[in-house]
């Protein structure tokens, strides 16, 4: 008498209960993860492609970019070129995966176990998250900005609607607080707090632009210090949002909202290896204990095994379809060298992991998964035995030179330099160029000046950058400045609309 | 615990929206796809969906991002062959194998175009933009002489036949429920008093008590039977309305000229601007039929394969043509019930004595009876008679004729986007 679960590879809406309700079980009884109830949603290939197109999110207001995202991904699909993944799961309270009409049982049961358990648990219990994002208002709020981008485009228009969003996504990426924490609030808050915002903010901004200062006692004393901002300004929407001197009350609304998006996914960009590592982890370990309890049969389990190790293949530099590194195959393997370091530990473990080495594995990984961002977990726990698995090596490429150079590789001495240059690779800060506002000129021409702090001498992209400050200047509406600047020196200016006359140039 | 929900059956067209603002923003090089593809294609894959390709750099979204240069590490998995300190040369364009250097710098996108397919209806749409068939309207409502007769809604007033069974018991229902209510809350009321009353024990006043109830819910209940089930205000009836039915056919005549003078590449761009025209009244009516009607010094009816690819040489007598489309109308097309389009194309050329007559045709028999009247001349030289008698009919007619000039395939989509552009004065 067997107790499996289902034999052969049909699924129908009972059985995925039934797998559910086993996964469940370990992963909270066994396991004790936490994770936030689940909604499990069966959807047919095209309602896939319009979740891609709508970054994963079950509502979006309405955008050409996402059309354009739609049509490239149904133009690849049906020629082929590309499949489509077999879930895409919501950071929401309660978590919604949306899993394949397509998929076979196993691959049902394996997105449940990696979905529903996995990156429910993560978003649910890592830091990041639980700072930046608040699932249980995110489908509220984003019911709220998409009704309010439909009223404001039938008030205004979508052209006028289209271009503000065009230059909020441009900025989008500094649309970021990066260490103050956003209090969350839920959408009929949003809504009473939007109205309260759109008529108090016009006030305010006309306030700080008024032209008699004589009358206004406080302005004139900011005068006196003349810097305005007082502190360099990363979060550029936030800034415009508050400061743009011309904008109307709905494209200060439509700011906040690509802001809040922002801040929404901010998280996301920052875990990917350990997010999706954690999910593999997960149904890596549940989909076993499943076969080990006898629920499954060995067919399910080498059609399980088949596609799990595909997903976590790293193929190596030298292949024609590299492209870069794989976050799942690092990510799970990292979570699972954990697990080894603590239960079989060897001599090197002890050496470079005193700490974990021997410990309970399970505290250990939750612990990882808990309190770390991808640059941080891959500096905290890559080790030398991982690094030797991936054969990682180094590169160093100083354009003043016409070589590269192996700086570093699997070896004793080269374990650290790896592991440092890996993490940093992962590090948004140092991969995105650091743009602040420092200066905008309230009493004069009302110019605004912002400064890319250089690193390592990398250079903006030019035609990008020149892009970028013409939807910057859109939404200021006043000359606009950029400065690239190294080691305290100016190296080169972009300006919009652009200097009549060349300034310096790098 | 686990919410399972089956979306398949939830709306699939999430994007729909989305990707119609893609199409709205694209729209020009969109139009320049569809306007090669109109000259590019051969007549019988003209109603096809069409690929566009867009340039990417058109399309992209820009952000702030590192250009290259400058000194940066990258982490590569797979190594082989290298040991520390190895110097390689820097690989151009950072493609080659065993560079380790390639990914960074690939930051930007690929130059390559942006391709996707818009469908036929879609390439119908942006081929037919802003074009209108003239003279639509008006004669909508002249043939208006059929009428269907379409359900109008339920009214309260009607005949008999028409009672509407359903809506009058519902309304009979609602009205029962309102009017009693009160009534029936008063009973529920005094049984639940004669229910606890029964409950205590025998006494005089119990019984009294008891009595004036049974009265009184005698009397409540006389009052609910005095309620009629069916009042005449209840009563619904279906209503009718007639409405005119447009007349949606329509033919259309092609007529050619296939005299010696015409050469096959003219030939080819008249059949273009035909199926043009074919394509475009297809999308304004329901049914459509083609007349073709060629001619040298007399006009005979063909079929389409005959039409355009029989040869046969000759002089020229435009008249001909035009008396038989006279006659084809007057035996088979009634005015009343078809919408008339003709289009005809020639080199102009035309035996001279004719081209007053054929003016005469257009002018009298013919434009009172159609809806429009549209003459190309496919030929690079200089007009002939035929050309300048027409001008005087455009200039007493201009909203049923029209005329223009194609030199090379390229004219025929501007020409007929002149040609049927939406007129202000027409609306």
């Amino acid at each position: 008498m067997n107790r499996y679960l289902s034999e052969g590879s049909d699924w129908d809406f009972e059985l995925l209960a039934r797998y559910d309700e086993a996964i469940a079980d370990l992963a909270h009884n066994k396991y004790g993860l936490d994770t936030y109830p689940n909604q499990i949603e069966v959807i047919s290939s095209e309602q896939m492609m319009d979740a891609y197109s709508s970054v994963g999110m079950p509502v979006g207001y309405n955008h050409w970019s996402f059309g354009k995202q739609f049509v490239e991904v149904e133009g690849r699909y049906r020629r082929g070129q590309m499949g489509l993944a077999y879930e895409i799961v919501i950071n929401s309270d309660p978590c919604i995966a949306y899993l394949r009409e397509e998929n076979s049982i196993t691959m049902q049961a394996l997105v449940i176990a990696h979905a529903s358990y996995g990156h429910n648990s993560f978003f649910k219990n890592n830091y990041l998250f639980k700072t930046w994002t608040d699932a249980s208002s995110i489908i509220d709020y984003l019911v709220f900005a998409r009704h309010y981008i439909a009223e404001c485009e039938m008030r205004h228009g979508v052209t006028a609607v289209e271009e503000t969003l065009d230059s909020c996504h441009a900025l989008m990426n500094y649309g970021v607080d990066r260490y103050k924490r956003p209090s969350p609030i839920s959408a009929i808050e949003e809504k009473r707090r939007q109205r309260e915002r759109e008529a108090s903010l016009q006030k305010q901004v006309s306030e700080l632009w008024r032209t008699f200062p004589q009358m206004q006692p406080a302005i004139q004393q900011r005068q006196e210090d003349d810097t305005f901002p007082s502190e360099p300004q990363e979060n550029l929407l936030y800034f415009l949002e508050k400061n743009a001197p011309l904008l109307k009350p709905w494209q200060r609304e439509i700011i906040r909202i690509v802001r809040k998006m922002a801040q929404y996914f901010y998280p996301q960009r920052q875990t990917k290896v350990m997010n999706e590592g954690w999910a593999c982890l997960w149904h890596y370990t549940l989909l076993n204990d499943l076969y080990d309890n006898g629920l499954v049969t060995d067919g399910f389990m080498l059609e399980f095994l088949q596609n799990h190790s595909q997903v976590i293949y790293q193929p190596p530099f030298t292949a024609p379809y590299y492209s870069g590194m794989n976050p799942y195959a690092l990510g799970f393997n990292m979570f699972q060298d954990i697990r080894r370091i603590c239960e079989h530990p060897d001599d090197e473990d002890r050496e470079w992991f005193p700490d974990i080495a021997g410990s309970d594995w399970l505290k250990t990984v939750k612990f990882a998964m808990e309190s770390f961002k991808d640059e941080s977990f891959i500096q905290q726990f890559l080790s030398p035995r991982l690094i030797r698995y991936f054969k990682f090596f180094q590169i160093d490429d100083d354009e003043r030179n016409d070589y590269v150079e192996v700086a570093a590789i699997h070896n004793e001495q080269g374990y650290r330099r790896v592991r440092d240059s890996l993490a940093e690779q992962y590090n948004l800060s140092i991969q995105e160029p650091n743009i602040q506002i420092v200066r905008a000129n309230i009493h004069g021409d009302r110019a605004l000046t912002l400064r890319h702090q250089r690193s390592s001498g990398r250079p903006l992209d030019d035609d990008s950058a020149r892009e970028v400050l013409r939807h910057l200047h859109r939404l200021w509406k006043f000359d606009v400045h950029l400065e690239s600047v190294e080691n305290g020196s100016v190296v080169s200016h972009y300006s919009m609309p652009p200097a009549p006359v060349p300034t310096s140039s790098s | 615990m686990s919410y399972i929900i089956d979306r398949r059956l939830n709306d699939k067209r999430k994007s729909t929206v989305n990707r119609q603002r893609f199409l709205r923003r694209y729209r020009k090089h969109i139009r320049e796809a569809v306007n090669d593809a109109v000259n590019r294609r051969s007549i019988q894959d003209m109603e096809q969906g069409e690929r566009i390709n867009i340039p990417r750099k058109d399309l992209s979204e820009p952000i702030f991002h590192h250009g290259p240069g400058g000194q940066r590490s990258i982490v590569h998995p797979g190594n082989k062959e290298f040991h520390q300190g190895d110097r390689i040369l820097r690989p151009e364009g950072g493609g080659g194998q065993g560079s380790g250097d390639g990914q960074a710098s690939n930051q930007g996108e690929g130059e390559d175009a942006f391709a996707f397919e818009i469908d036929k209806q879609e390439f119908l749409n942006f081929l037919f933009e802003d074009l209108e068939l003239p003279n639509l309207v008006k004669r909508h409502l002249e043939g208006a002489q059929t009428f269907q007769t379409k359900h109008g809604g339920i009214v309260s007033q009607g005949m008999p036949a028409k009672i509407n069974i359903v809506r009058s018991m519902r309304q009979a229902s609602m009205r029962r429920r309102a009017l009693t209510a009160a009534t029936r809350r008063r009973i529920r009321d005094l049984k639940a008093e004669r229910e606890a009353l029964l409950k205590q024990d025998q006494s005089p006043q119990r019984q009294a008590r008891l009595q004036a109830l049974e009265e009184q819910l005698a009397r409540l209940e006389r009052r609910l039977e005095r309620i009629p089930f069916l009042d005449t205000v209840d009563l619904r009836f279906n209503h009718h309305v007639k409405v005119p039915v447009p007349v949606s056919r329509a033919v259309m005549f092609c007529i050619m000229d296939v005299s010696g003078s015409m050469n096959q590449d003219m030939k080819d761009l008249a059949k273009r601007f035909f199926l043009l025209l074919y394509l475009f009244l297809q999308r304004n009516y329901e049914k459509i039929e083609v007349v073709f009607i060629r001619h040298h010094t007399s006009a005979k009816e063909v079929s389409e394969e005959e039409f355009f690819y029989s040869r046969e040489t000759g002089g020229t007598i435009v008249s001909s043509a035009l008396k038989l489309t006279r006659d084809i109308i007057n035996e088979r097309y009634p005015v009343a019930e078809w919408n008339i389009y003709a289009a005809q194309a020639s080199d102009g050329d035309n035996w001279n004595d004719d081209s007053p007559s054929c003016a005469k045709l257009i002018e009298e028999e013919l434009l009172p009876k159609l809806q429009y009247f549209s003459y190309v001349e496919v030929m690079p030289r200089a007009h002939q008679a035929l050309w300048d008698h027409y001008q005087t009919i455009m200039k007493k007619h201009p909203a049923a004729f029209s005329m223009a000039q194609i030199d090379e395939p390229g004219e025929i989509y501007p020409v007929f986007r002149r040609l049927f552009k939406k007129r202000m004065e027409d609306a």
